[in-house]
């Protein structure tokens, strides 16, 4: 039984873990009042630029340096066309998504036979040994430890540094933000960047190790899902994290229920993981107060400077 | 006789000879122009790269009689009917198109250029210039069952399967039978994962029925997922559409596989010829249309050549992975001793045989 429960814990990390890498992203892009719907397009490329970088090179850490230039380089396309040119943020997210999946088609089609080697966990000295623990905490694969320290240094920087604050105040009113002194744009797009960069993190996640292959599509519309935990999560980053290893954890359990014989439909139990991370999600965070504090109220409006 | 009829009469039968003249040229020289609608990437395996196989094994072997051209992840539905469409009046002589849900498309459009031959894969509706054809997939299914009875220890295999249709339904119960043939102990673990294709999802339920005990797992769906799951948790695995070996290299124990390359090259010789006719087609291991990756070094040689002894019966007619007795999963006997299943029995199928565990989702 402790097996069963640490084999469903473990693969719910795994599969938490593309979410938490994109979600966590955009909610920092959000945070600055740009909503990006391009997530899906961006993990895309980074997985396909970051599976071409580790097979070309033999180096699995290149190819995670890559898709997060990847996905911030597509991150930096969208930030020219809305915060430089100010294009409407819903259309250019979109169609940031669709020129994602076509070009990283486009640029994986010499990488669909490619296969890549297992990424090994790091097994931490003498804490590995801890029975259970040692096995769920102490000895995962890199990038699961990178997705916390990512999800420690975005609380920390958010709610106890002075960029921290000023990102929001971006995102909270522009026009204060800049009669401070801020440059607005500049923080926005790095904002924006810095989504993208942890969208291409994302999708590097599927294509190195979680399923280490290329084939096109591959994200099947994580991409979306991140998208609906930030708002979901009413943009606070411990309620990500919850919401991500819900989805992933709801997703494995209703796997093994199945795998049990247990008589419930399967079409119900694969729409259980998006029920329950909507209804905890909500439920958590149901008072209007917080959810009001929480968003950023100048959200998908464009700023510019002249206006 | 008026002057203008004569006139007329005159300019026909230019006309007539003329056309003459250019159909005779169009068939003694022109190749064959051969349209392929794709549903999915080509990719390096899977559903649309055994039809493209197809396809090159064709112009291999009609060489310069054919032309072809094939048009990638076509959506089913509106978009399909605008690109069969496209084909047909682009003057491709024939067209194949390659996924279910092309067959109204696919019948819409022919009724529109009659003079164009169709030929839709894995549908029912046929039409006087509308083919139809399907592989019996579970031929090989119930070898690769075979194969996989012997290896288990567990005696428990895990099946990754996409939706609960009649062909999905044909796999798992013909690779049950196949593996209960040899080692009547083995159980057979589903897990519906309610996607053709989500590289992510797949793996996630092959792992979790390797947790659950499985040593063998299989796949009814459209990546390579699975095989890999199996190989990094040292279980061996199954392929299906392609051999996947590749991605399994040590525990890649064989595949069912696809092959079209007989069959289009028979339908375009046919339409060279003029001798194409509208008909089913359901080819099995006999018509090389099915076939099975070749076996593991780890798989015994008493159990490959048991599995060239069923392949030679099947091909021949004396054994049917479905004939009776079979029990249902309840343990009531749903194909008596001394009958076979109709092929009309098998495409409506919509039960579990006995040793496949858990319940059938409705």
């Amino acid at each position: 039984m402790t097996e069963t429960i640490v084999g469903i814990l473990l693969a719910t990390l795994g599969a938490g873990t593309p979410l938490v890498f994109a979600t966590l992203g955009e909610l920092i892009t959000e945070k600055s009042g740009v909503l990006n719907l391009g997530v899906e397009g961006m993990m895309l490329i980074g997985a396909v630029c970051g599976f071409a970088a580790a097979a070309e090179s033999g180096s699995l850490w290149f190819g995670v340096v890559i898709s997060m230039f990847a996905g911030g380089g597509m991150a930096l396309l969208f930030g020219i066309l809305t915060l430089t040119f100010q294009a409407n943020q819903v259309a250019a997210g979109l169609a940031l998504t669709i020129f994602g999946i076509g070009t990283s088609a486009y640029i994986g089609l010499d990488y669909t036979s490619v296969t890549l080697p297992n990424i090994d966990p790091i097994q931490l000295p003498f804490l590995s040994d801890i029975p259970v623990i040692g096995r769920l905490l102490f000895s995962l694969d890199p990038l699961i430890y990178l997705s916390f320290a990512m999800f420690g240094a975005i609380s920390w920087f958010l709610y106890r540094t002075k960029g921290g604050l000023v990102l929001r105040a971006v995102g909270e009113s522009p026009e204060s933000a800049v009669s401070l002194g801020h440059h607005v744009i500049a923080i926005r797009y790095l904002a924006v960047w810095f989504g993208g960069a942890m969208a291409g993190l994302g999708g590097a996640y599927l294509a190195l190790v979680y399923t280490p292959l290329w084939v096109e599509e591959m994200t099947a519309g994580r991409g979306w899902i991140a998208l609906a935990l930030v708002v979901f999560s009413t943009w606070r980053p411990s309620r990500v994290m919850v919401g991500a290893y819900l989805f992933g954890g709801v997703t494995i359990v209703q796997f093994h229920i199945q795998g049990f014989g247990v008589d419930i439909p399967s079409q119900l139990l694969s729409t259980l993981p998006y029920l329950a991370t909507i209804l905890v999600l909500v439920l958590i965070s149901r008072d209007i107060h917080t959810i009001r504090l929480n968003a950023p109220a100048s959200l998908g409006k464009p700023y510019h400077p002249d206006l | 006789m008026s002057k203008l009829s004569v006139r007329k009469t005159v300019s026909m039968w230019a006309a007539a000879v003329l056309g003459f003249a250019v159909s005779f040229s169009a068939f003694a020289a022109d190749p064959l122009k051969v349209g392929f609608v794709y549903v999915s990437p080509i990719g390096d395996a899977g559903w649309t790269y055994q039809h493209d196989q197809g396809r090159k094994a064709m112009e291999g072997a009609l060489g310069d009689k054919v032309e072809t051209k094939f048009i990638e992840s076509v959506p089913e539905g509106g978009e399909a009917e605008r690109v069969i469409r496209q084909f047909a009046s682009d003057g491709y002589d024939l067209v194949f198109t390659t996924s279910f849900g092309y067959m109204n498309p696919t019948i819409k459009v022919a009724k529109q250029f009659p003079d164009v031959v169709f030929e839709h894969a894995t549908g029912y509706k046929t039409a006087g210039n509308v083919g139809n054809y399907v592989a019996r997939f579970y031929e090989a299914r119930y070898l690769t069952g075979v194969v996989a009875g012997h290896m288990t220890e567990s005696n428990t295999a895990g099946y990754v399967a996409a939706f609960p249709i009649p062909e999905v339904l044909r796999g798992i119960n013909a690779f049950t039978l196949g593996m209960r043939s040899v080692n009547p102990d083995a159980q057979v673990k589903v897990i519906w994962v309610n996607s053709w294709f989500d590289p992510g999802r797949e793996r996630e339920a092959a792992d979790v029925l390797i947790s659950q005990g499985a040593d063998v797992v299989t796949h009814h769906t459209d990546s390579t997922a699975a095989v890999q799951a199996a190989e990094d948790a040292g279980v061996w695995s199954v392929g299906y559409h392609s051999d996947m070996s590749k991605y399994g290299p040590e525990r890649h124990l064989t595949a069912a596989t696809h092959h079209w390359g007989g069959y289009y090259t028979k339908t375009a010789r046919e339409v060279i010829n003029g001798a194409w006719e509208s008909t089913r087609v359901w080819g099995g291991l006999a018509e090389g249309m099915v076939s099975i990756a070749p076996l593991n070094d780890e798989v015994p040689a008493d159990v490959a050549k048991q599995v060239e002894g069923v392949t030679a019966a099947i091909k021949d007619g004396g054994f049917h992975p479905f004939q009776g007795p079979i029990k249902d999963q309840g343990g009531e006997v749903a194909v008596p001793e001394g009958k076979t299943m109709t092929d009309e029995e098998l495409s409506t199928m919509e039960w579990y045989v006995e040793g496949v565990l858990g319940k059938l989702p409705k």
